[in-house]
C-alpha cells in the first residue's frame, strides 16, 4: 500500500516536472513564430535580394552569379545619378526645414499660448493623411493652370509665375514643399514634448541672472533638446529615404525623370523595365544607407541601462 | 498640463504677443489651406472650377462629385467608383491590425516578463526590422506571394502587413510592459498563476492605452500604405490608396478635379476621423515609434 502511494507521488512529481518544463519553454514557444517570421521574411529576404543583386536577373530571377555586373550597370545609369542627386536635395531640405519649422512652432506654442489645444492638432493633421492624398491635393494646388498661379493672376498679380511642378529644374522642390507640409507638425510635437520636459526652474534662474530670452533659448533650451534633435533627424532621414508614394502621386517621377528618387528607380527598374538585377542592387544600396544611420542609433538606445 | 513652472515670456510685451500669435495663425492657415481647397473644390461643378478662384466658396453647391467618386467614376476599365476599393481597404486593415496587435502584445509580454538568455538580441533584430526600406524585400515577397497563390489578393496584403508590422507592435508593447511592475507578475506566479493566466488576468486588462496606441498606429500605416498595395495587388483587389492614384492619373476624357478631390477626401476620412477622435493616442504612437527606450 505504501509502495503505491510512493509510486503515485513519484508520478505526480514527474507530471509536475513535465508541466514545469512546458511552463519554462512556453514563453519561448509563444515568441518563436514571430521571431521566425522576422528572421525569414526580413533577414532571409534581404539576403535573397542581396543575392539577386549579384545576378543578371531580368524579368524573372536567375540564380547564376554574375559578380558586380548589376552594380556596374546601376552606376552607368544617368537616371540613378539623377535619383542620388535628388535624394540628397530632398533629404537635406526636407529634414532641415522640418526640424527648423518644427522647433519654431514648438517654441511659439510653448509661450503660454491661448488656444494651443486648437492650434496643435492643425499643425499635425497632415501626418494622419496618406501621401497619396497629400500628393493629389498638392498636385492640384501647384498646377499652374488651375492652382496657385491662376489664383494669384486672378487677383491681379498678372506677372505671377509658379510653374515648379512642370519645370524639370524645380519639380523636386515641390516634393520638398509637400513633404514638409506633411511632417513638420510631427517634428513640432516631438520638440514640444522635449520642451515640456525641461525643468522650468533652470530657465527661471537664467532669467533672474539677466539672460535675455534669446540667450536662454540658445544657451540652455536648445542644448537641452539635443536628444530630440537626434531622434527627429533619424526618423526624418529614414522617412526621406523611404519616400515613394509622395513622388508617385505628385509628379510620377517627372517631368522627364527629374524627380526620380532611389525608391522610384528601384520600383521601375524591377517591375516595369524588367531589370531585376539592377533593381535589386539599388535596393541594397538603399538598405545600406538606412542601416548606416539606424544601426548606430539603435545600438546606443539599446545599450542604455534598463530603467 | 505638464505642471512645469513656466517662466517663458508670459509677461512679454504686447508686440511680442502679436508676433507670436501672428506667426502661429499664419502657419495654421498654411497648414489648413490644402484641406480647404480640396473641400471647396469637391463641392464645385467643373465649369465653376475652370472659371473661378480655387479659394472661393462654391457658388452652386453640388454633391455630384462625391456621388460620382463613390459610385460611378471610372478607374481603369471599370466604372464603379471607389466604393469597392474602400471595401478592400477595410477588408485588409481589420484582420491585419487585429493579428499584428495581438502578436505584438504576446511578444512584448515574453520579452519583458519571461526573459530568456538572448532576449535582447531577439528584440534588437525585431526592432531593426521596423526601419528597413521595404524595397529590400519587395522582390522576394512578390515571388513568394506568387508561389503560394496569394499574389493579387487582399489575403496576400493582410499577410504582408502583419509580417512587416510585427516589429512596431512588439516595440510598443515591449516598452509599455517594461514599465509594468514585475512584482505583480511575481506575486501572481507565487500564487500559482501560469503564463496565460498572468497575461489574460493581469497584463491585458492593464493594457488599454497601449492597445489603443498600437491599433491607431497600425491602422493609419496600413490604411495609408501604397507601396505594398501597388506591388502585390492588381485591378479589382487594390486598396483605396492605389485606386485613388489610378483615378487621378486616368488619362481618358476630361480631368474631373472635383471628383478627384472628393475621392481623396474619402480616402483620407477614416484616418482623419481616428485622428480627430483619438488625437492624443495618435501622437503618442508617433512618438513611441520615434523614441525608444
Amino acid at each position: 500500500m505504501s509502495t503505491t502511494a510512493l509510486e503515485s507521488a513519484a508520478a505526480r512529481r514527474a507530471q509536475a516536472g513535465w508541466r514545469d518544463r512546458l511552463q519554462d519553454w512556453l514563453p519561448r514557444i509563444v515568441l518563436a513564430p514571430s521571431f521566425a517570421i522576422i528572421l525569414l521574411f526580413v533577414y532571409g529576404f534581404i539576403l535573397w535580394t542581396v543575392y539577386l543583386s549579384f545576378t543578371k536577373s531580368k524579368m524573372m530571377p536567375v540564380y547564376k552569379l554574375a559578380g558586380f555586373d548589376s552594380y556596374e550597370r546601376l552606376f552607368a545609369q544617368p537616371s540613378w545619378y539623377m535619383a542620388l542627386g535628388n535624394i540628397a536635395i530632398f533629404g537635406i531640405l526636407y529634414v532641415g526645414i522640418c526640424i527648423a519649422l518644427g522647433l519654431l512652432l514648438a517654441i511659439l506654442l510653448d509661450q503660454k499660448i491661448r488656444g494651443e489645444g486648437v492650434l496643435r492638432p492643425i499643425y499635425l493633421y497632415p501626418m494622419a493623411v496618406s501621401f497619396i492624398v497629400t500628393g493629389t491635393a498638392w498636385k492640384w494646388f501647384l498646377n499652374p493652370g488651375t492652382g496657385l498661379e491662376k489664383t494669384m493672376q486672378d487677383w491681379g498679380w498678372t506677372s505671377f509665375h509658379f510653374d515648379w511642378l512642370v519645370n524639370t529644374d524645380m519639380a523636386i522642390y515641390t516634393i520638398v514643399i509637400a513633404g514638409v507640409w506633411q511632417a513638420a507638425g510631427f517634428c513640432m510635437a516631438m520638440f514640444l514634448a522635449g520642451l515640456r520636459g525641461i525643468d522650468g526652474e533652470i530657465m527661471k534662474a537664467a532669467q533672474i541672472d539677466g539672460a535675455s530670452t534669446y540667450a536662454t533659448y540658445r544657451r540652455i533650451v536648445i542644448p537641452a533638446l539635443r536628444p530630440v534633435f537626434l531622434s527627429a533627424f533619424i526618423v526624418l532621414t529614414h522617412m526621406a529615404i523611404k519616400s515613394y508614394d509622395l513622388v508617385i502621386a505628385l509628379t510620377g517621377g517627372g517631368p522627364g525623370n527629374s524627380t526620380e528618387l532611389p525608391s522610384t528607380f528601384m520600383y521601375s527598374y524591377t517591375f516595369t523595365r524588367n531589370q531585376m538585377g539592377v533593381g535589386a542592387s539599388s535596393a541594397v544600396i538603399m538598405l545600406m544607407t538606412v542601416a548606416a544611420i539606424i544601426v548606430p542609433y539603435l545600438y546606443s538606445e539599446l545599450k542604455e541601462p534598463v530603467r | 498640463m505638464s505642471g512645469r513652472v513656466d517662466s517663458g515670456m508670459a509677461g512679454g510685451s504686447v508686440v511680442t504677443k502679436i508676433v507670436i500669435y501672428g506667426l502661429l495663425l499664419f502657419f495654421a492657415l498654411l497648414f489648413l489651406t490644402p484641406l480647404f481647397v480640396m473641400l471647396v473644390t469637391s463641392f464645385k461643378s467643373l465649369d465653376e472650377i475652370r472659371d473661378g478662384n480655387m479659394l472661393a466658396l462654391p457658388q452652386n453647391f453640388t454633391i455630384e462629385p462625391w456621388l460620382k467618386a463613390w459610385g460611378t467614376a471610372c478607374i481603369g476599365l471599370t466604372c464603379g467608383g471607389i466604393k469597392g476599393y474602400f471595401g478592400n481597404s477595410i477588408e485588409m486593415v481589420v484582420p491585419a491590425v487585429t493579428i499584428s496587435t495581438l502578436l505584438g502584445a504576446l511578444n512584448g509580454y515574453v520579452l519583458t516578463k519571461w526573459r530568456f538568455p538572448g532576449h535582447k538580441m531577439v528584440f534588437a533584430l525585431m526592432l531593426f526590422a521596423c526601419f528597413i526600406p521595404f524595397q529590400a524585400v519587395l522582390i522576394p515577397v512578390a515571388r513568394v506571394l506568387g508561389l503560394v497563390g496569394l499574389s493579387g489578393t487582399v489575403g496576400g496584403l493582410i499577410v504582408v502587413h502583419v509580417i512587416y508590422g510585427l516589429g512596431f507592435t512588439t516595440l510598443f508593447f515591449r516598452n509599455y510592459y517594461e514599465a509594468f511592475p514585475s512584482e505583480l507578475v511575481r506575486a501572481a506566479m507565487i500564487d500559482g498563476a501560469g503564463f496565460w493566466q498572468i497575461f489574460w488576468r493581469i497584463l491585458l486588462p492593464a493594457s488599454g492605452p497601449i492597445i489603443i496606441v498600437t491599433v491607431i498606429f497600425q491602422f493609419t500605416n496600413i490604411w495609408n500604405d501604397f507601396l505594398f498595395g501597388s506591388s502585390f495587388t492588381a485591378s479589382e483587389s487594390v486598396p483605396m490608396t492605389v485606386a485613388l492614384n489610378n483615378l487621378v492619373n486616368t488619362s481618358t476624357g476630361v480631368k474631373e478635379y472635383n471628383v478627384d478631390m472628393a475621392a481623396a477626401i474619402i480616402a483620407a476620412l477614416p484616418t482623419l476621423f481616428v485622428y480627430v477622435v483619438a488625437g492624443r493616442y495618435f501622437v503618442r504612437g508617433l512618438m513611441a515609434g520615434a523614441v525608444k527606450g
